[in-house]
């Protein structure tokens, strides 16, 4: 329950974060979500990393339907991934995942057991 | 709190944060470049975007309308002239704003800001040619002309209106590539853009350098052989038979001229100067009503331009309550520059003329604070040119500026196994001129009157402007401000010791190469010389004779003609060099000395039906043998000089062969024995059949396989960085002496063809597409129509349309 809590929590937060602050934005959403909400450090880096995963992954997703795939094979193509559009968008949640869960468990350390 | 897990982890968070938040070589900071929310997601336009708008903006002085069409061209309706330029130039931001940036920061100099030290060269090239003094010149001249700065100012506040408003994720994907911002535009930047086209049009067909060169191993009577002013297939713009008026000006060559100049043969040694694409030209073409099937005069124009994604042209209409004009703008400048109103159409080429000569320079010492003029030591103004680098220190360069103008080459700037040699360049360019008034009148023009007076002060570069009206006047003017030179002046550096070398004055502008309403019912330019010889003044310049003969062979027979005929001439791929070449290689080909595998290679030859459509092998056979036929004939002799000197062209060639089958070129001077044309020919032959059998070996034989067109991306200057954002292996024919003149990534930059009938019906296309962005459907939408040589027909909207079902969307501008 509290995992899904801080997953939630840290989805909120980074997106309102994403429409005021630069990206790094989604380190202070997932940190003060780690912060927020009392959980162990495993616990608190997945539910960061699991959080942003589902928010990159579906807005890229999301992004990427409606634009029929005319930017991301181009993109793809150039980073160089293959051309592959399905890895362009793991990888983009991946990193985003990767930000937000080292930032979330650091939050759950600032708090006293 | 848990301190040292907490530290660790923070560490880790802040270091990923870091190292993401970083650009590493040429890979983008890739947090920001992923953020959905920030980076390029941003840019994946939806297939369904529609680009309606309500936009309240300060600097509007009313309210106006842009409708978009199905293709996302424009109509722009505005109740004031200053509105129409201000929503172009936001317009322009909107769909181009990278390309603008980019290129007037080129042009500027200030390429290194972006691509780092790389480009400090590229910068100096600039500067020291003086482009950003040139806009600056032009600049105040605009500034004196009340219309034209308001329009100007108009023009560049609607260009900031929306950098102004410009978000991180709206940014054009380029600059999230390559790590920079857009700067703010300024009507000194819409200046550069102009001068821009001047130094790709008007700097680069003076040869004064190369000429120098061969000066040095050939005679001044053999100069005249090897680089002839007039081409003996020459089918000039001004028809041949014109009586010309004698001259106004007749300027004196002096005294010592023909010793100490022309017959003057020290050398120079050439370094890497900068030289523009020679295959920039252009056709252009004008039918009276007396040769159409409606009666009315049809205009066509296809300009020739390194082609890009996206395009140097975005396709618009703009309707005022003085001008209703439709056609092409240059992203950068105000007004529409090719196309068509309800009463007039216009078009333009290049009219390749040299107006640009170097001076050698002494120099009183290394400070280059004084230079040596006319009998004592001159001060120069010195102009010290800052060039910021991407991740580099900042380079000083200072360029004296003398009465000729700025000193391009000196020992600061050449490499390493040049001469000493300071060179001042004299370029119209850097005259005070305002083009940009032509293209405002141009919009608004009524009749031949207006026409000729738009036209009149236009100064660099020199176009061919050819015109017809709805009253059923054909007419073309080569306008420009070309200077009156002695016999063979400028065609070598010259002395800059004193005053007596220097420009005496310019052809005045009514005789200027024109001609309006002739007898036979149309007229042409395609960078050919404009004049036979019997025009009174000497007028070097980097003509192309080959495409004017090919459209006068075609338009001279045809009668009753449609835009459809016209579509079909601007695509047509007959080669008209082959076609003179041909006896000549095949009397001069020494059959007995082929093999078989050599004969198949003459059968595609002999077969072939002289078209170089796609498909063709024959064109491929051609261009192979002629090439090789001209290695060997001049290899030997213009690599007596190193680098090599510029060979003379193949229609020289062909000329210098048909005259004279035994000139002393042919035989190659390396070997001890004396070869014939029959052994250029046959050899040439042979050694063609070499490459050829190789490349049928990789199945690249057919046309468009040899040579592999593609466009694009604009800042992708080695072809090879951004090929995603390029469309590459086109199914096209064509070469630079064909009518449809495709290189490469070289060719029509945009087709039009108008007939100006009761209704005007009027046709366009350009390989590109009207939205800049990569994400965007409408980024190369077009490109497939322009290879498959199909056309759009172009809508002159009326407000009334407003309903219509080709309007997709509409932006409503309000004054704030």
């Amino acid at each position: 329950m509290k995992f899904l809590l801080a997953v939630l929590l840290t989805i909120v937060l980074a997106f309102i974060s994403g429409l005021y602050l630069p990206w790094w934005g989604i380190a202070i959403a997932a940190f003060i979500a780690g912060a927020l909400i009392p959980q162990r450090g495993g616990a608190a880096f997945l539910s960061g990393f699991t959080g942003l995963f589902l928010l990159w992954g579906a807005m890229a997703l999301w992004i990427d339907q409606k634009n029929q795939s005319i930017l991301s094979h181009k993109i793809a193509a150039l980073l160089p991934l293959n051309g592959n559009v399905v890895l362009l968008i793991l990888v983009t949640a991946f990193v985003g995942a990767l930000v937000a869960g080292f930032a979330s468990m650091s939050g759950s350390f600032l708090r006293a057991r | 709190m848990r301190i040292i897990p907490f530290v660790i982890s923070i560490v880790i968070t802040i270091a990923l944060v870091f190292v993401l938040n970083k650009k590493w070589g040429s890979a983008p900071a890739m947090g920001a470049f992923l953020s959905p929310q920030h980076g390029f997601w941003q840019n994946a336009e939806s297939v369904d975007e529609n680009f309606n708008a309500d936009l309240q903006l300060k600097g509007l002085k009313g309210n106006a309308q842009v409708y978009f069409d199905d293709r996302l061209v424009p109509h722009v309706f505005t109740d004031n002239d200053e509105d129409a330029y201000f929503i172009q130039g936001y317009l322009h931001a909107k769909f181009r704003l990278f390309q603008m940036d980019l290129q007037t920061r080129a042009a500027a100099g200030r390429a290194s800001e972006i691509a780092g030290a790389a480009a400090i060269n590229y910068d100096k090239t600039k500067r020291r040619l003086g482009m950003v003094y040139a806009a600056e010149a032009a600049l105040k001249e605009v500034e004196k002309d009340e219309p034209i700065k308001k329009m100007f100012d108009a023009y560049t506040n609607g260009v900031n209106a929306y950098i102004d408003n410009l978000t991180e994720g709206a940014l054009p994907i380029e600059y999230k590539l390559l790590g920079f911002k857009p700067d703010k535009w300024s009507n000194l930047r819409t200046a550069l853009l102009l001068k821009m086209m001047a130094e790709m049009l008007s700097s680069g067909t003076e040869d004064d350098l190369e000429y120098t060169q061969a000066r040095s191993v050939f005679s001044d009577k053999e100069m005249k052989i090897l680089y002839p002013q007039v081409s003996d297939s020459l089918l000039p713009i001004v028809p041949k038979g014109t009586v010309f008026d004698p001259p106004g000006i007749v300027p004196v060559k002096p005294t010592a001229a023909d010793s100490l100049y022309i017959g003057n043969d020290s050398a120079i040694v050439k370094s890497e100067w900068d030289k523009q694409d020679p295959n920039n030209g252009s056709n252009n073409w004008v039918v009276a009503g007396s040769k159409t099937q409606s009666g009315a005069p049809i205009l066509c124009n296809d300009p020739h331009l390194e082609l890009s994604l996206p395009s140097i042209w975005y396709e618009m209409q703009l309707t005022t309550p003085t001008s209703n004009a439709y056609g092409v703008s240059l992203p950068g400048s105000p007004f529409v520059i090719i196309g068509y109103n309800d009463s007039v159409a216009w078009g333009v080429t290049n009219a390749q003329r040299d107006v640009k000569d170097y001076y050698a320079i002494k120099f009183k010492d290394n400070s280059k604070k004084e230079y040596w003029f006319d009998g004592e030591w001159k001060p120069t103004q010195l102009r010290i040119e800052e060039i910021k680098v991407k991740g580099g220190t900042t380079v000083y360069d200072t360029v004296a500026y003398t009465i000729f103008g700025p000193v391009m080459y000196d020992a600061s700037f050449r490499d390493d196994t040049t001469k000493q040699r300071n060179l001042a360049v004299r370029w119209v360019a850097h005259d005070p001129a305002n083009e940009a008034a032509t293209f405002y009148k141009l919009n608004r023009a009524k009749n031949y009157t207006d026409y000729e007076d738009a036209i009149k002060t236009f100064t660099c570069p020199g176009q061919n402007f050819v015109f017809a009206s709805k009253a059923g006047d054909i007419a073309i003017w080569q306008q420009g401000k070309f200077p009156a030179r002695w016999d063979r002046q400028g065609m070598y550096i010259m002395p800059g010791e004193d005053s007596s070398y220097m420009w005496q004055g310019f052809i005045p502008q009514n005789e200027n190469p024109h001609a309006k309403n002739p007898e036979r019912g149309f007229l042409e330019s395609a960078n050919q010389r404009p004049v036979d010889s019997t025009y009174p003044y000497f007028i070097p310049g980097s003509y192309i004779t080959a495409r004017g003969i090919a459209i006068e062979h075609k338009l001279s027979v045809m009668n009753g003609i449609t835009p459809n005929d016209m579509m079909r001439l601007q695509n047509d791929y007959y080669n008209v060099t082959a076609e003179s070449f041909k006896p000549l290689l095949n009397k001069y080909l020494d059959q007995s000395r082929l093999n078989n595998e050599e004969k198949k290679f003459y059968d595609i030859w002999v077969n072939w039906n002289l078209y170089a459509t796609p498909d063709s092998k024959g064109q491929t056979v051609y261009q192979v043998w002629s090439d090789s036929l001209l290695a060997s004939i001049w290899h030997d002799e213009m690599s007596l000089t190193k680098p090599e000197l510029t060979w003379p062209s193949k229609q020289t060639t062909l000329e210098l062969l048909l005259k004279d089958s035994a000139s002393k070129y042919i035989d190659n001077i390396t070997t001890p024995q004396v070869e014939t044309i029959y052994d250029a020919v046959t050899e040439s032959f042979r050694n063609a059949v070499v490459v050829l059998q190789e490349k049928e070996a990789k199945g690249l034989l057919e046309w468009a396989k040899f040579k592999p067109a593609g466009i694009f991306h604009i800042s992708d200057k080695s072809k090879s960085l951004l090929l995603p954002f390029a469309r590459t292996n086109l199914n096209v024919g064509g070469a630079g002496n064909i009518i449809n003149a495709i290189t490469d990534s070289h060719g029509p930059s945009w087709r039009m063809i108008v007939q100006l009938s009761a209704n005007t019906e009027a046709y366009g296309v350009y390989p590109a597409g009207q939205n800049g962005n990569p994400g965007s459907k409408y980024y190369d939408d077009f490109v497939d129509a322009w290879v498959k040589g199909e056309y759009y027909s172009l809508w002159m909207m009326k407000k009334e349309e407003a309903n219509d079902k080709r309007v997709k969307a509409v932006m409503q501008f309000r004054s704030l």
